[in-house]
C-alpha cells in the first residue's frame, strides 16, 4: 500500500537551530532517504519551502481569491513529505518513527487513495 | 417448525456461536475487509437456515459456512467490479476461491483479528466494542447498551473503525517482537474493558451485561491459550476468574449488597479460584511481572481467607506499592490506603487518604468517599464520617450499594 508521510514541525523552532544541528539533521535525512530507497519503499519525496512562501487560492461565487500564507495557521507546519510503498500500516508507522523530524515534530501517516 | 427445521436452526446457531469469530477472522485476515467478511457470513448463515432443513446438517458445518461465505464475497466483488476498475482485491478473492480449506482445519486467525481491533490506529474507546462485534458477533445495539452509548453512535463508530482497518492497511499479523508487549497490552485492555462493563452489573439482572463478563473471560481464555508464554495474558485471565468467583457472593439472598470483608468464603466459586491460582502461579514462572498479575495477586491475598480465615493485608500493601510504582494510578493509591488502615489503624489510613485529597479524579469517585467514611467512622470522627457517607451516597448509581451506604450512615448517627 502507498502512504504519504507528512512531516510537520515548528518552523520557528527550526530557524533557531544551530548550524551544526542543521547539518546533523540534513545528514540524518540523507541517510533516511537512502534507507527508504534501498528498502525499495521510496516512491517520491520533497522538502517544501517555509509556509511564509505559501499562497492559497479559492474560487467563491465565480470570484478567485488569492491569499498570502498557508491554508491554516498552525503551531507546526507542513515542511515536506515522503510517498512510500510498504505492505501495511505497521510498516508505514515504523518508517514514520525513523523520520528524523519525528523526534521534535509530528509525522502524519495517510494512506493514498487507490485509483 | 418441523423437527428437522428445528435441529437445522439449532445446528446453525451452534455453529454460529462457536465459529463466527473464527470464520470472520479467517476471511478478514485474507481481505482486510471486516465488514465484507461479516456480510458474507450473515449471508452464509441465512443460506444454512434455508438449506439445512432440506438437505440435512453437513458433516462439517464450519467448512460449509466458509464455502458459502466465500462464494458470497466473490459475488459481491464481481458486482463491485462492474462499477470500479479491477482492483488488486480480486487477486485476493481468487486466492480465497482456490484455497481448499475444506480439506484441512480452518486456521485460527482470531488472535490476529484481535490485534487488528486493538491496533493503536483504532480509537481506544471502540477497541473493545469492535472485538465483541467481530469475534463474538454481538450486534451494535447490544454493545451500545452495555457501554451506555446511543446505538446509532456505536454503529457509526464500529463502521468507521472497520473502514479504517481496510483503508489504512492495518495488518492481520502478530506484531514484531519490539511492539508485541505494547500491542498485547491494548488487546488485554480491551478484553478487560468488556469484562468490567459486564461486571459492573453486580446484581446480574441485566442478562446482556452478565454475558459480557462471561464473554470477556472467553476472550481472555482464547488469548491465554494462543499465547501461553505471555505472563500478562495469564495474569488477566486469573484476575477475571478471581472476580467472577466472587460474583454471586456480592449479593445477599434479599438482594442486599455484601462488601468483600463480610462475604462468606463458602459462597465463592472455589473451582474458579483454584484455576485462577494455577494460572497466576504459571505466570510467575515466566519471569516478567505486570499490572494484571499484580492485581490478580491482590485478589489472591483476599481469598486466602478461605484457607486461613484471614486476609493477607501485608501482602496487599506490598502489591499495591508495586502497582502504584507501575501505574501511578490514584485508584491504586486509594486501595492501598484501605489496606494500610487494616495494618496500621484507621488514623494511618485516613492520613494516606488525605495525601490524595488533591486528586481531581477522586473527587467524584464513590469508592474514595465510601472508604473515607468507613475509616472516619472507625476513628470516631462522626461528623466527618457523616459528611463522607453523604458524598458517597450521592455518587452511587447501584441501588443496592446506595442502600448499603444509607444503612451505614443511619447506624452512624444512631449511636
Amino acid at each position: 500500500m502507498k502512504y504519504m508521510l507528512m512531516i510537520y514541525a515548528s518552523e520557528a523552532e527550526e530557524t533557531k537551530m544551530k548550524p551544526a544541528d542543521i547539518q546533523g539533521l540534513m545528514q540524518a535525512y540523507g541517510a533516511y532517504t537512502e534507507a527508504l530507497a534501498k528498502a525499495g519503499a521510496l516512491k517520491e519525496s520533497d522538502r517544501l519551502r517555509p509556509s511564509t512562501d505559501a499562497t492559497t487560492v479559492r474560487v467563491r461565487g465565480g470570484k478567485t481569491e488569492v491569499l498570502n500564507g498557508p491554508y491554516a495557521e498552525t503551531r507546526e507546519q507542513l515542511g515536506g513529505y515522503y510517498v512510500i510503498d510498504v505492505p501495511d500500516l505497521d510498516a508505514a508507522l515504523s518508517w514514520a518513527a525513523r523520520c528524523p523530524s519525528s523526534g521534535y515534530g509530528t509525522i502524519e501517516v495517510r494512506p493514498i487513495w487507490a485509483m | 417448525m418441523g423437527d428437522v427445521a428445528v435441529s437445522a436452526a439449532r445446528a446453525a446457531e451452534t455453529a454460529a456461536r462457536r465459529s463466527y469469530g473464527k470464520l470472520v477472522a479467517f476471511l478478514a485476515a485474507r481481505t482486510r475487509d471486516v465488514a465484507a467478511a461479516e456480510d458474507a457470513l450473515s449471508a452464509a448463515f441465512e443460506a444454512a437456515l434455508r438449506d439445512w432443513p432440506a438437505s440435512g446438517v453437513p458433516a462439517s458445518p464450519e467448512a460449509w459456512l466458509l464455502t458459502a461465505a466465500r462464494r458470497s464475497m466473490i459475488d459481491a466483488a464481481r458486482r463491485r467490479r462492474t462499477h470500479d476498475a479491477a482492483t488488486p482485491d480480486l487477486l485476493l478473492f481468487a486466492d480465497l476461491a482456490t484455497d481448499d480449506v475444506e480439506q484441512r482445519a480452518i486456521p485460527d486467525d482470531r488472535l490476529l483479528l484481535m490485534f487488528a481491533c486493538a491496533h493503536p490506529a483504532i480509537d481506544r474507546s471502540v477497541r473493545a466494542p469492535l472485538m465483541l462485534q467481530t469475534i463474538l458477533g454481538f450486534d451494535a445495539a447490544s454493545i451500545a447498551s452495555a457501554f451506555l452509548v446511543a446505538p446509532a453512535t456505536m454503529g457509526q463508530r464500529l463502521v468507521r473503525a472497520k473502514t479504517k482497518i481496510k483503508q489504512a492497511g492495518i495488518p492481520f499479523r502478530l506484531p514484531d517482537a519490539d511492539d508485541l508487549q505494547e500491542r498485547l497490552d491494548s488487546v488485554l485492555e480491551a478484553i478487560y474493558a468488556s469484562f468490567t462493563e459486564g461486571w459492573s452489573d453486580a446484581a446480574g439482572t441485566d442478562a446482556r451485561r452478565r454475558n459480557l463478563a462471561e464473554e470477556g473471560i472467553w476472550l481472555g481464555r482464547l488469548v491465554a491459550a494462543l499465547l501461553p508464554e505471555e505472563p500478562e495474558a495469564l495474569g488477566l485471565l486469573a484476575l477475571m476468574l478471581h472476580a467472577q468467583a466472587r460474583r454471586a457472593a456480592r449479593r445477599a439472598a434479599n438482594g442486599d449488597y455484601v462488601p468483600l470483608a463480610e462475604q462468606d468464603p463458602k459462597a465463592w466459586d472455589h473451582a474458579l479460584i483454584d484455576e485462577a491460582e494455577a494460572l497466576l502461579h504459571r505466570a510467575s514462572t515466566l519471569g516478567s511481572i505486570g499490572r494484571y498479575q499484580l492485581e490478580a495477586a491482590v485478589q489472591s491475598a483476599h481469598v486466602v481467607r478461605r484457607l486461613t480465615g484471614q486476609t493477607d493485608w501485608a501482602a496487599i500493601v506490598q502489591l499495591y506499592d508495586a502497582l502504584a510504582a507501575l501505574t501511578g494510578s490514584p485508584v491504586i493509591a486509594l486501595n492501598r490506603s484501605i489496606a494500610v488502615a487494616e495494618i496500621s489503624g484507621a488514623e494511618a489510613g485516613i492520613a494516606a487518604l488525605d495525601a490524595l485529597a488533591n486528586e481531581s479524579r477522586l473527587a467524584d469517585y464513590q469508592p474514595y468517599w465510601a472508604a473515607r467514611a468507613g475509616l472516619l467512622e472507625r476513628a470516631g470522627q462522626v461528623a466527618a464520617a457523616d459528611d463522607a457517607y453523604r458524598r458517597a451516597i450521592g455518587l452511587e448509581a447501584d441501588p443496592a450499594v446506595r442502600r448499603f451506604l444509607q444503612q451505614r450512615r443511619e447506624r452512624l448517627t444512631a449511636r
